[in-house]
């Protein structure tokens, strides 16, 4: 679960992808709303994001000091750390279109 | 602090450390469980949550976790600044553990589940890294504005407050008033256990702040409105209810600072811890009376607060230096403390949450009030006495003999102004003027004394350099007289019986020089007589030696007869001479 993945799998779609998506999902345990997010958000970076991101999972169970520094109080949280400006999504990331304006990636992709 | 006994320990508390909360609560918060404070923008509920924490670390050994949704640490730290507990430095020590919880609603997105999981674990953090005892939320409502799904939120926060008791956690949750409800967003739902409710309101442009216990389950709690002062020393409240009748009684005396006044009170002065009252128009000497109190309970060692309403400290200090009492030396000791205000400063209330908070701080064993009569005018009949009652029984617990001051209105009857607060009082004096052959002196009685045989007699009141002198009114010749009337009786009395003892001596003089008189007319007859005598002796011999003359002329006649006639005379003579 915390295994930092570097994505593979098809090009992005535009020419201002040089930089890479740094995402950090945050969660607590392996409860049934991380798995979701986690697998939801697998599935979105690889459509959209594919070679050019990467998830960092933190465990707030593990690490409960790490949620004062990116304000966490929801769980999950998705925390997208680059490109800027910061923006976060919470929840279980069901919604497809709602995590893409989240991340912003409809605009940069379409 | 004075922390009530409570016999019942059914539900702990945790006291607050805060002056006045944890009487009117009867010990303090529930411990262990969360309670509500609820108020208006800028009615002291983070200040009141601050002071709970700090105190709870400093005073009761209890650390705890200020989480707050507002403010940054470092406004944050610039309040407790302002209450005087140094943050950083807590923090650093280990006793206080701070938490910015910030939620930027622009920056969040929501899509499908989740909870708020992240936000115990990093209360969880905090409490666990402090082994905190105490949290405080404030305010936790803004959650609601950061976050779109209130039915999560909701069962969320019931979650939070459930999992805070389990912790065993004394909280303390912050909340904004609604229209209707206690809280914009309903937060008394869930926390049940106890509700305070503060309130700040302007009546008359004076603003006071109140206290409300809107409710405290399992524990019986004062539940009237209590006014709250916010300072620079934290949050004072003033209990209201919570004394009653059963305050000691000293039997010991104190003096008034006039020995005569003391010997009209049963010879002895006042009962320590009583509460005197001085009522009288103005310019009767209320001021000095008051202050000849002051300065023989500062002579006693005692410590004395005065609460000037009419005139600043120096004033007062100059104009008693003018009856010969120095103030200024006791102020300089520390046993007299001065606090003026002027009485419109603020509400009644406020007032008697200022007297509360200077007593604690100062301590006094002489609490005096010039004049009380300008607080009286600031509320009506039934707010005065309900709040002086609550003063007068808060003096009397703490053993203070209270001396106030009245002023009442020229043409009103003494009495009447003060009629709310006379059972209030245990010694009365009245001090009045008595206005006699056009000028205006003072006379001083005592209206009632409880607990003591003293004089039923109206003495005149004098304001001399020397301090204040009581001097036995005229009573003579049937009328009262005062003032220079007195003064020019007493000069006539003196006048008459000066007269009559000049009269008594000129006739013993007189008789004296009469008798001498006496004596010199029968030294004279006697020296009369004497010459009489004398004269009559003179003659007699005289008329002896006449005779014999004569009888010597008869012989010489005889013989010249017989003899020769012509030189009777020389022979006779030289015959005469010879013949002797």
């Amino acid at each position: 679960m915390k295994a930092a993945l570097p994505g593979k799998g098809k090009k992005a779609k535009t020419d201002a992808t040089e930089e890479i998506w740094n995402l950090r999902l945050y969660v607590a345990g392996q409860t049934p709303k991380s798995l979701t997010a986690f697998a939801n958000l697998k599935k979105i970076c690889e459509e959209h994001l594919a070679g050019k991101y990467r998830i960092e999972v933190i465990d707030l169970l593990k690490n409960p000091q790490l949620a004062k520094g990116d304000q966490i109080i929801a769980i999950p949280t998705l925390v997208r750390k680059l490109p800027e400006p910061l923006k976060k999504i919470i929840g279980d990331l069901a919604n497809t279109e709602r995590v893409l304006v989240g991340l912003d990636i409809r605009s940069v992709s379409g | 602090m004075v922390k009530e006994k409570h016999d019942v320990d059914v539900l702990g508390k945790c006291p607050t450390g805060i002056r006045g909360l944890d009487e009117i609560t009867k010990g303090g918060l529930p411990r262990g469980r969360p309670t509500l404070i609820c108020g208006g923008a800028g009615s002291g509920k983070t200040l009141l949550a601050m002071e709970f924490l700090m105190r709870g670390a400093m005073e009761y050994g209890e650390p705890g976790v200020f989480m707050t949704f507002e403010e940054t640490s470092e406004d944050l730290a610039k309040n407790f600044i302002s209450l005087g507990f140094d943050l950083p430095d807590m923090v650093s020590r280990g006793l206080i553990a701070t938490d910015h919880v910030k939620i930027e609603r622009s920056e969040v997105e929501e899509t499908g589940e989740y909870d708020l999981e992240g936000l115990f674990i990093r209360l969880g953090n905090a409490i666990d890294s402090i082994g905190a005892k105490r949290v405080v939320l404030d305010t936790i409502e803004a959650l609601f504005s950061g976050l779109s799904n209130a039915a999560i939120l909701r069962a969320e926060l019931r979650r939070l407050f459930q999992w805070l008791k389990e912790r065993g956690m004394t909280a303390i949750v912050t909340g904004e008033s609604g229209d209707k409800t206690l809280t914009r967003y309903g937060l008394e739902e869930y926390v049940a256990d106890c509700v305070i409710l503060l309130d700040f309101r302007i009546q008359e442009q004076i603003s006071t702040r109140r206290l409300r216990i809107v409710k405290y389950r399992g524990s019986s709690h004062g539940s009237d409105e209590y006014p709250f002062l916010i300072d620079e020393r934290g949050v004072s409240i003033l209990p209201i209810t919570s004394l009653g009748l059963d305050y000691p009684v000293s039997t010991e005396h104190i003096s008034t600072g006039v020995p005569k006044l003391d010997a009209m009170l049963a010879g002895k002065g006042f009962y320590r811890g009583s509460t005197i009252l001085v009522s009288g128009t103005a310019g009767t000497g209320k001021t000095s009376l008051a202050t000849t109190f002051a300065d023989a309970a500062c002579l006693r060692g005692e410590r004395c607060l005065y609460f000037a309403f009419e005139e600043s400290p120096r004033q007062i200090i100059r104009n008693m230096g003018s009856i010969g009492i120095d103030l200024a030396r006791w102020v300089k000791k520390g046993l007299l403390k001065f606090h003026a205000a002027r009485p419109s400063l603020y509400g009644l209330e406020m007032h008697l949450v200022t007297f509360h908070k200077v007593i604690e701080e100062f301590n006094p064993q002489v609490f005096i009030v010039d004049p009380i009569s300008n607080l009286i005018n600031a509320g009506t009949a039934s707010e005065v006495k309900s709040i002086l009652t609550r003063l007068i029984d808060y003096l009397k617990m703490k053993q203070i003999s209270t001396f106030l001051t009245d002023l009442t209105h020229f043409g009103g009857s003494l009495e009447h102004t003060s009629e709310e607060i006379s059972s209030l009082i245990d010694t009365w004096l009245l001090l009045r003027d008595i206005e006699l052959n056009g000028e205006r002196n003072r006379g001083l009685y005592i209206l009632k004394s409880r607990g003591m045989a003293h004089s039923n007699q109206i003495q005149e009141f004098l304001l001399t350099n020397q301090g204040i002198g009581l001097i036995d009114i005229y009573t003579g010749s049937g009328e009262v007289l005062t003032g220079s009337a007195r003064a020019a009786q007493e000069t006539g009395e003196k006048a008459s019986e000066l007269a009559a003892r000049r009269e008594a001596d000129r006739r013993l003089r007189e008789q004296e020089s009469k008798r001498k008189v006496l004596e010199a007319k029968i030294a004279a007859l006697r020296a009369e007589f004497d010459v009489e005598s004398e004269e009559l002796h003179l003659m007699a011999e005289e008329e002896r030696k006449r005779q014999s003359v004569l009888a010597e002329d008869r012989l010489e006649m005889a013989h010249l007869r017989k003899g020769k006639p012509s030189a009777p005379q020389a022979k006779r003579s030289k015959k005469k001479r010879k013949g002797e």
